[in-house]
């Protein structure tokens, strides 16, 4: 009886022992947290630096000329990034006026129009849609989509604008092989549904029941109401989920370079291949040295600066609708 | 980041329903059709979405299955113009550096939404990190491929496998930052206070009450982040490259992996490397989902949140 409670005693000692709890190892642990958090500033930082610094010799030797020259020569070291400028902007603005109505409609769907039991199932369809490898789209874009686009969209089309102004030129595939900067821009769209469909479907659940049930009660359909009640109450979102949808599609690597066809040269035509900043410094970086890299890094400097930009002013958009 | 969120808010209530059968009475032709209009067209656009899931999952099962052998599991990928070959090291390879990226990011990404959610709360630093963690998020992973490769794979003097797990880790911690957070805030300050109330200091009731009960969800962060990481081909392409034998154990030289593998193999000229490209496909993209399924699982599990 005495040795029990005497153990327990013992027992009861050490654990206290054991558990005291030392303001060092406090301060340990809150300075590792501390440091972890702050890495990710380093990170940022780092990445804008290190490019800045691989790029500085092309944007020394070329100036803000680097900028506007549509020349690609590695031959007689002449760069120039405006194909890949003008190619980036243009696949990923095609990206957004087909990506957006569709992300639009599946927020819509699941929000208003899905019954019950289906809901989840759907969403978690959508969801990994986002989840597929890049790489997987390009090969899909490529052996699947490619061929299909060229054969029952390219040359029809094609057929019937050749010869007309403005349209003729557009819309006009010299080479009707389904890849081009149309076909990338198609892939991004397919690949920033996810994202800005599942932020949308948030924003659009979070809007009060009561707006849309007294919408409902006084007779409006369910597009009066999506038209007037819930586009509007979530528009500022919206907008900030359709400039993150912008930002993925900028930036964008191994898609693009399955479909885009890797052109150095500028096209009239959205049939005709291009190249993005992204697919260029993809398919050129392991062979480049000397200026070629550094005008390779430079490209990678400028898709940093819009890319962030963009997703600057999305995730305010995003974040002021939050709290409001 | 689309994916958390998203999780998260499977909790709020349903919308009310559509009416089941409504009564159109002399409401205007006008309205009734834009109203069809909406519902075909939000319809046809959800279809959309599951119809290129399905055909890409079709199109590698038909393509990737007839690739698949004992060999595909035992030998290393072949040379230009050699027949048959494996992808055993490309698998190997893409396990050891997207586990040494999962292992690096793991704590860093778990103490940094500690800090964010228990220690900065809503001080400016803690909101401009929170804000340039979100922007790291959706950053274009080209980008840190070209930044891990100016930071290691030039001071070292060539491609290795370890540049190849920093730049997936330098992915992978903004996922874990923003979920660890998101999930700790979910934990009721209450549970804090109680663990406080019984003396413990603010590290201890961090470790063994914040943490504990957030702990599905801190889970749910990485799972994502491994199935984010383990498909990540453009930041590879510049820093582990690819290898068509077994790397060497120090992983220094170029360390073969799946992603890389795949773009090689997918656009050669051989038919034999097309066929290896479709199996790897395969296999990373049933990796890939069945991480994001079970991720998704174990958020909603046991408590059924």
């Amino acid at each position: 009886m005495v040795a029990l409670s005497e153990n327990v005693a013992m027992a009861a000692r050490r654990e206290v022992a054991r558990r005291a709890p030392s303001p060092v190892g406090d301060r340990i642990f809150r300075t590792a947290a501390f440091a972890s958090a702050l890495l990710v500033l380093l990170v940022l930082a780092g990445i804008l630096g290190s490019i800045a610094y691989g790029g500085w010799p092309a944007f020394q030797a070329f100036g803000p000329g680097f900028l506007v020259s549509s020349a690609w020569n590695v031959g007689r070291e002449e760069y120039g990034a405006l194909v890949a400028i003008i190619g980036t902007l243009v696949s990923a603005l095609l990206a957004l006026v087909i990506g957006v109505p569709i992300s639009l409609g599946i927020a819509i769907y699941l929000t208003q129009l899905c019954p019950g039991w289906a809901r989840r199932p759907v969403s978690m369809t959508i969801e990994l849609l986002a989840a597929v490898p890049s790489i997987i789209y390009g090969m899909w874009g490529l052996f699947i989509f490619a061929p299909l686009f060229a054969r029952f969209v390219q040359i029809p089309v094609s057929n019937l604008v050749e010869g007309l102004p403005i349209v003729g030129t557009l819309f006009y595939a010299q080479v009707p092989s389904g890849v081009g900067i149309l076909t990338a821009g198609i892939i991004l769209a397919i690949m920033i549904v996810p994202f800005v469909a599942s932020i949308t479907r948030d924003m659009l659940d979070q809007i009060p029941t009561v707006l849309r049930e007294s919408a409902y009660g006084i007779g409006c359909t369910t597009w009066e109401v999506v038209r007037h009640v819930l586009i509007p109450q979530a528009s500022v979102s919206i907008i900030g989920a359709v400039m993150l949808g912008l930002g993925r599609a900028l930036g964008e690597t191994m898609a693009v370079t399955f479909v885009i066809g890797n052109a150095n040269r500028l096209s009239p035509s959205i049939f005709d291949p291009g190249s993005t900043i992204a697919s260029r410094i993809a398919n050129e970086f392991n062979e480049a040295d000397g200026l070629q890299l550094s005008s390779l890094m430079a490209l990678g400097c400028i898709l940093f600066v819009v890319t962030f930009i963009v997703l600057i002013i999305a995730r305010l958009l995003v974040r002021r609708a939050k709290v409001a | 980041m689309s994916a958390s969120p998203a999780a998260v808010s499977g909790a709020t209530p349903a919308a009310p329903p559509r009416p089941a059968s409504p009564e159109w009475g002399r409401v205007r032709a006008g309205r009734r059709t834009a109203d069809k209009v909406l519902v075909v067209g939000c319809t046809v656009a959800t279809a959309l979405g599951a119809i290129v899931l399905g055909s890409i999952l079709l199109m590698l099962i038909v393509q990737g299955v007839q690739g698949f052998s004992p060999a595909l599991f035992t030998n290393v990928t072949p040379g230009p113009g050699t027949e048959g070959g494996g992808i055993a090291n490309a698998i190997l390879g893409s396990l050891v550096m997207t586990a040494l990226g999962i292992v690096v990011a793991t704590p860093i990404g778990v103490l940094a939404g500690t800090y964010l959610a228990e220690y900065g709360r809503a001080s400016h630093l803690a909101n401009v990190i929170r804000f340039l963690n979100d922007i790291l998020l959706s950053a274009p992973s080209i980008l840190i491929g070209l930044f891990v490769y100016t930071l290691m794979v030039r001071p070292m003097g060539g491609y290795s496998g370890w540049a190849g797990a920093v730049a997936l880790a330098i992915i992978a911690t903004p996922v874990i930052v923003r979920t660890t957070e998101d999930m700790l805030r979910l934990v009721p300050g209450t549970l804090r206070e109680a663990g406080a109330a019984l003396g413990a200091p603010l590290s201890i009731v961090i470790r063994s009450v914040t943490w504990r009960a957030a702990q599905s969800g801190i889970v749910t962060g990485v799972l994502l982040a491994l199935a984010r990481i383990a498909g990540e081909t453009a930041p590879l392409l510049f820093t582990a490259l690819n290898n068509n034998s077994w790397f060497s154990p120090n992983l220094m030289g170029g360390v073969a992996n799946l992603p890389v593998m795949i773009y090689q193999f997918a656009l050669s000229p051989y038919e034999n490397w097309r066929q290896l490209a479709w199996a790897g496909a395969l296999l990373i993209t049933i990796t890939i989902l069945g991480l994001s399924i079970v991720a998704r699982l174990v958020l909603s599990g046991p408590k059924g949140r």
